[in-house]
């Protein structure tokens, strides 16, 4: 990408206005270069968004100016003066925080330890650290109780502390690093408020983030990043969402809407009374009950952690203790193992495809293997026919646009798109009559995203029945024939994709309106 | 062969060369720190051993290379089978026992101390295996302490079936038979254990086992990663006790060719520490049955060539216990670096080969 980002305004600012100016980062990984020539101006008492596809270098880069990692190339100037961040004390020594996107925080301690934890120098432990807690907490109206554990939290409070404790090491920058993935749309509206208050004191705020509607009501600027280089920096103003988009794709937006509607009246996959208990007493699935159809994508909405994760590992087999029914065209799965269901015919997209649906550290081909020991082509009588295995693998390489110089490569090497794009080809092999799809589409790039959608569909139009969770409200709605909505393991309410909102799903999601 | 396995198969063969020429330098530092002759040890060492000791180099790499596919089978599990040695004690033992009583004629009784011996090495591991699998014990502790229960036990019942030598304060069981010996093969003027061919059979099956069967892919699975073997439907607790089982059933034969082919009884004297070796040359040998077969012989080499050093140079044959330990720090590390040097130069082979630009990046490697 050879085009220079456009500087922030048509006049160059003043150098006392800009709070961090980078020029021509660059970091180059093995084999890719997710930084080439960055250049972003951070004015000061600004909200700035950087908006990117899943894979684009956001991350790289707030890794580089938070200290995590070094650049190859490039320049860092924080309040005028350049800097080298060698490590994320350096960067908090400068006023740079950073809030990541997975909570760093003790559940055990409470919300005033947390904050000193690791900070003890500066105000001690005591009544000096709870009083400039609570100075923080009332300055920036995060609503902070300082003696609650943070087990005791929800999730946007949790965010608000990580916040404090990034201002508490007196930071000036604030870095967020896709802080509305894990919050409901109303704990985003809570949490933009917030992000106002810090603007208003004169703090400025970088805000990661690939939601464009949330990104142009919050952000001042936006600037944004395609393929490891800044493409442009835009003010909300003059543009739309679709053009935000355009300009991060560079080309015309997939969607996942859905066709015609294939579902028929045959029940493929039947739940009944599927429970499975915790140890710490409440359980994890409560008397969980569902239908799925032959052509029938039923989609699971829901905050992350409320049992979606369980609901998937249950019907797969793999949770020993869970209770209930589960019929696959007819025949009780309850008490198989998780290869004879698979071997009945359910195909399997996990979540965590590094932990669940791969060997990293072993060729496609055996990776086309895998969930798949007892079946053709790749194994006969026991013994493993290895030709037919590469045969098979080129076959998913080619059908599934899998980009791999051949079956023989390391499942490592691939990218993450690629990797779940061998996977959905693997899951789909061996005639599936069910297909479990959780997070199909996290951590991969637009072209695969639109791939695995378009596999979804085709599964759908070729009869399968299909479970899909995610956590992209927009996807769900785009591809599933009916939702349900999980909330602490149990499912409270039905929507049809038709005419919801994110924004009443998001309701049902936090159970608000539930009687308690 | 693809490309893609050559270059694997390059920088494995590479890796050994690198640690071994590292440990031979650390080796030669400390013979410095020593203040010995180390162009003399070195002369020694790598000096081209006589007929003689190639048999009793070849001897030793048959029992050290049972050794090295017991403690592999685990390694590929990710387990730690340490109780190799308690295994082959116990199961020795036993085999001499079985074949000291003669119950069947000639062969036949060979054939079942053999089975009775990987028996009781399979359920001598088997009890860590189920331990681990049932309770969470680390396999690493249990079998550590069946080593020292497995040499308590065999001393405690040597006593009971032994029979005392004439003229000998050593205790030792029954002799086995001539007709139920395994004989040697000619090797020059001298002879080998017989039982060479049956390790070699074992290699193969090992080799065959992991690599071309079912139970052999989800073994390794398994030894990858836990999570994807238990989504992809392997039951890890039944995978965790058959690998031990069979580790056990493999240590089982450590002892045997001793057994059968020069001391035909066990007694107070039988050979111990074998199976620690065994840790080494499968580390050494990447579970793989020809590197297994190649650091035996290494091993084997090197504790042969140390024996005349006392006498030639004046320097202690523990030199070459120091260089086998280095060995295998020199291998862990070594491996490591060649590792991520070969994932780094795959993923750019893989970015290379891939004519359209994608936007999507390889997720990066955790150490």
């Amino acid at each position: 990408m050879s085009t220079p980002a456009t500087p922030v305004a048509e006049t160059a600012p003043a150098t006392a206005e800009i709070a961090v100016r980078l020029r021509g980062i660059g970091k180059r990984f093995p084999g890719v270069i997710a930084n080439d020539d960055i250049n972003i101006d951070v004015r000061r008492g600004t909200i700035h968004a950087i908006v990117g596809e899943n894979g684009a270098g956001k991350s790289t880069l707030m890794k580089i100016l938070y200290g995590v990692q070094p650049p190859d190339s490039g320049t860092i100037e924080i309040n005028g003066a350049e800097v080298s961040l060698h490590s994320p004390a350096d960067a908090i020594k400068s006023g740079v925080g950073m809030v990541f996107q997975h909570f760093m925080l003790a559940d055990n301690l409470t919300v005033l330890e947390n904050v000193v934890l690791g900070a003890e120098r500066l105000h001690g432990i005591g009544a000096k650290a709870r009083a400039e807690v609570l100075r923080i907490s009332d300055a920036y109206n995060l609503g902070i109780e300082p003696d609650r554990l943070v087990e005791a939290l929800g999730v946007g409070a949790r965010q608000r502390v990580e916040i404090l404790k990034v201002l508490y090491r007196g930071a000036r920058i604030v870095i967020l690093d896709e802080p509305t993935a894990v919050l409901v749309p109303q704990e985003v509206d809570e949490l933009f408020g917030n992000l106002r208050e810090l603007k208003a004191e004169g703090l400025s705020v970088i805000f990661i983030s690939h939601k464009l509607d949330e990104v142009l009501s919050v952000a001042d600027e936006i600037t944004v990043i395609r393929r490891g280089t800044t493409v442009k920096t835009v003010e909300p103003q003059g543009v739309s969402a679709r053009q935000l988009a355009e300009l991060m794709v560079g080309s015309e937006l997939p969607s996942p809407s859905t066709e015609a509607s294939t579902v028929t009246d045959e029940v493929l996959l039947s739940v009944s009374g599927l429970s499975l208990p915790s140890d710490e007493g409440r359980p994890l699935l409560d008397d969980v009950s569902f239908q799925i159809h032959r052509g029938e994508i039923l989609g699971i909405a829901g905050v992350e952690g409320n049992g979606q994760a369980e609901l998937v590992e249950s019907i797969m087999g793999m949770r020993a203790a869970s209770s209930g029914r589960i019929e696959l065209a007819g025949a009780d799965l309850s008490h198989l193992s998780t290869r004879e269901r698979r071997e009945g015919g359910i195909g399997y997209i996990p979540e965590d495809r590094h932990r669940h649906g791969l060997l990293l550290e072993s060729p496609l081909w055996e990776n086309r293997i895998l969930g798949h020991q007892s079946r053709p082509p790749s194994v006969n009588h026991g013994l493993i026919d290895k030709r037919a295995a590469r045969k098979d693998t080129a076959r998913i390489i080619e059908a599934y646009d899998v980009r791999t110089p051949g079956p023989d490569v390391l499942a490592r090497a691939l990218s993450g798109g690629n990797q779940q794009k061998l996977i959905v080809g693997r899951e789909m092999s061996g005639e599936p009559v069910l297909l479990i799809a959780a997070h199909p589409t996290r951590g991969v790039d637009v072209g695969a995203q639109a791939a695995i959608w378009r596999h979804i569909k085709d599964a759908r139009r070729n009869g399968l029945a299909v479970l899909l969770i995610s956590a992209d409200l927009d996807e769900l709605i785009g591809l599933s024939d009916r939702i349900e909505v999980i909330l602490r393991g149990r499912f409270v309410g039905t929507f049809d994709p038709e005419d919801v909102t994110p924004e009443r799903l998001g309701s049902a999601m936090t159970g608000a309106g539930e009687d308690k | 062969m693809t490309k893609a396995r050559l270059t694997r198969l390059g920088l494995g063969v590479a890796s050994a060369v690198l640690a071994l020429l590292a440990a031979f330098a650390i080796t030669s530092l400390v013979l410095i720190a020593a203040g010995d002759p180390v162009g003399e040890v070195w002369g020694q060492l790598l000096s081209w051993p006589e007929q003689r000791n190639w048999a009793n180099i070849i001897n030793n790499a048959t029992v050290l290379f049972l050794s090295g596919l017991a403690v592999a089978v685990s390694f590929r599990m990710n387990l730690f089978n340490i109780g190799v040695d308690g295994q082959y004690r116990v199961a020795a033992f036993t085999a001499a026992v079985v074949a000291g009583e003669a119950w069947l004629p000639g062969y036949l009784n060979t054939a079942l101390a053999i089975l009775c011996a990987m028996a009781v090495g399979a359920i001598w591991a088997g009890i860590a295996g189920v331990l681990r699998a049932t309770r969470g014990v680390s396999e690493v502790i249990s079998t550590i302490m069946l080593n020292a229960i497995a040499t308590s036990l065999v001393a405690y019942l040597l006593r009971k079936a032994a029979v005392r030598e004439e003229g000998s304060n050593a205790l030792g069981t029954k002799e086995i038979p001539e007709g139920s010996r395994i004989g040697g093969l000619p090797f020059g003027d001298f002879e080998i254990y017989g039982f060479i061919i049956m390790a070699a059979a074992f290699g193969f099956a090992f080799w065959f086992v992991l690599n071309r069967t079912r139970f052999g892919f989800d073994l390794r699975a398994t030894g990858q990663s836990t999570t994807a073997a238990v989504a992809s439907g392997v039951s890890v607790k039944k995978m965790t006790v058959a690998a031990m089982m069979i580790s056990g059933a493999i240590a089982g034969l450590v002892g045997l060719p001793i057994l059968f082919g020069d001391a035909y009884t066990y007694g107070s004297t039988f050979q111990s520490g074998l199976g620690f070796a065994g840790i080494a040359i499968a580390l050494l040998g990447r579970n793989n049955p020809i590197g297994i077969a190649l650091g035996a012989l290494l091993f084997a080499y090197l504790d042969e060539q140390s024996n005349p050093l006392q006498i030639l140079v004046g320097v202690s044959p523990d030199i070459v216990a120091i260089t086998q330990g280095v060995i295998v720090l020199t291998v862990v590390i070594s491996y490591e670096l060649v590792r991520r040097y070969g994932v780094r130069l795959e993923q750019r082979e893989v970015a290379r080969a891939l004519a359209t630009p994608s936007t999507d990046q390889p997720e990066e490697v955790s150490a």
